[in-house]
Parts: C-alpha cells; structure tokens; sequence
C-alpha cells in the first residue's frame, strides 16, 4: 500500500510555512513588513521560516531599497509553485479517501 | 479534530489567507450608499444652480458671459465638494468595518486598490480638464462617468470582486450619455448617485447583514 501521507510535502508541516506559500501563491511580490503584519508574527520568527523556505529553493528574495530603508521582498519560484500545488493535491487526496 | 476535519481546516485556512492577502474585503456597502447620497444631493444643488442660471437668462433676455462663468466655478466646486464628501464618508464606513474585524485598513491590498484605482482616475481628471481647457462642457458628464468605471474595473481585481459590474455599468452609462449630450446631469446622477446606492445596499445584504445581526 502506498503511504497515504507520502505526498504531504514535511517543509509545510509548519503552519506559518503554509502560510507564507499560500500569500505567494497569489501575490506577484510581497514584502517582509506585508507578509510580517498578513500573519501577525514577530520578526525573528517570520525570518527563520523564509530562510527555510529559500533554501529548499521555494522562493526568491529580492533585496532592494526604498530611500535609505532596506526593502526585502519575496517572489514564489517554479519549484515553490509546484510543490505547493502537489501539497494541496495531496491534502484533497487524502480528504476524499476518506469519505 | 479528526485526520479529515483537520486537512479540511488546513485548506480553508489557505484559501482564507490567499483572500486576504489578494484582496480587500473590509470595503463596506454603506460606504456605497453613503457617496451615492452625496452624488444625489450634489446634483440636487446643481439643478437648482442650472434654474437660477437659466431664470436670469429669462429675465434679462439674452445671453450673458459673467453668468456663465460664475456657474461653471460653482459647478467645478461643487463637483470637489461632492467628491471630497464621498470620499470621506466611503472611508470612514469601510474603516468602521475593518475595525470591527479587527483588520488593517490601510495595508497591501488597501494600497492596491488605490494605486490601481487613482491611475484611471487621475487620467481621466487630466482629461477632463482638458476638455474644460476647450470648452468641450458636454463632454465632462460622460467622460466623468467612463473614466470612474475604468477606475472601479481595474481596482475590482483587489478588492470585493461584485465591484467590476458597478465598473461596467459605469462605463455603459458613460457611453450612452455621449449619444444624450446635454443630459449629462441626469446620467451623472444616475451613475454616481442611483447607481452607488443601488450597489451599496446589495453588497450590504449580500456581506454585512448577517455581522450586524451576531
């Protein structure tokens, strides 16, 4: 029998990844104050997720500035888009396995 | 929480974020009713502006230059007042909304809506000008009303989605007022004033009854 939960991607395990995925999957380009204040966490927290999910290669950063302020924004990329879309495939799966 | 319950929470969670992420959604149906309130008492005012233009007309037989040009700057200020007073009323019942959601108003899709809905606007205020600059006069209602529902279509994409057919009502009544020329303030107060009331208590029934009643 095939694991039922095989599919489930683990990087999205966390709530706040899930999150963050789900505002880029429909956002163009989001910056780290938008992202921080759409799911109202801290700095430190937001920040150690993103670096997580750059490193799996699901997002891209853009570092930019805006007068003298850093200006950090974040793009989904191929593999981000088609790992998130595989993740929610695999969630429906499961759901209508169940019923 | 069942395995089931949990995945079903887990995708409406993203669904929920997506949405609001992308989009607006504090904008307030009494916000509608509010500008189009103004629109119809604007244009009130300036029907009876029109009356006294034409009864000193009447009077004195022919027409007069100083006349004309005092109820084209008392039509032009008007026209700012309304729009300011739309404008502020719109604002604060969405902000009253927002605040009752205990949501930002001013925030990433808020700043969309605006940015997407100003480009439209300031073009058309620019053209509009010009039209005024050429004395083209008949053209300013049309124009007013296609220009907003330009604006209102482009900034339907960021927020409650119902908002592109305001956008396209606008534009064809805009449109059909090029064929009625000197109509132009009855369309205006169609387009601004019926229509946005009109449009406020359906988005009020369909999104905020329900939340006023819990």
């Amino acid at each position: 029998m095939i694991n039922p939960i095989g599919n489930l991607n683990k990087i999205f395990d966390s709530r706040i990844r899930l999150g963050v995925m789900s505002i880029l999957m429909v956002n163009e380009e989001v910056s780290f104050n938008d992202l921080k204040q759409m799911l109202e966490l801290t700095d430190g927290n937001l920040a150690s997720h993103l670096s997580t999910l750059e490193e799996n290669g699901f997002l891209k950063v853009h570092k930019g500035f805006v007068g003298r302020k850093t200006n950090t924004t974040y793009s989904i990329t191929k593999a981000g888009e088609k790992a998130f879309k595989g993740h929610l495939a695999a969630l429906e799966n499961m759901i209508r396995s169940m019923e | 929480m069942t395995e089931e319950q949990q995945h079903l929470q887990t995708l409406s969670d993203i669904k929920r974020i997506m949405e609001r992420s992308s989009r607006f959604l504090s904008l307030s149906g009494l916000s509608g009713v509010f500008a189009g309130a103004s629109a119809l008492a604007g244009a009130g005012a300036a029907l009876v502006l029109f009356r006294s233009y034409y009864d000193k007309w009447e009077v004195r037989g022919h027409y007069d230059d100083t006349d004309f040009s005092t109820l084209r700057l008392q039509l032009i200020l008007l026209g700012l007042v309304v729009m300011f007073l739309a404008a502020a009323g719109g604002l604060y019942f969405t902000w009253r909304r927002a605040k009752k959601n205990n949501l930002p108003v001013y925030d990433a899709t808020s700043r969309k809506v605006l940015i997407n809905g100003m480009i439209p606007m300031a073009a058309g205020g620019a053209f509009i000008v010009g039209l005024m600059y050429n004395n083209m006069d008949v053209l300013i209602a049309p124009s007013c009303l296609i220009f907003y529902g330009m604006a209102v279509l482009n900034a339907s994409k960021y927020t409650v989605s119902d908002t592109k057919y305001l956008g396209i009502a606008e534009i064809a009544l805009g449109i059909l007022n090029v064929f009625f020329l000197r109509r132009g303030l009855y369309f205006w107060a169609v387009g601004f004033g019926v229509m946005h009331i009109f449009y406020g208590i359906v988005m009020w029934w369909k999104y905020e009854r329900n939340a006023v009643e819990e």
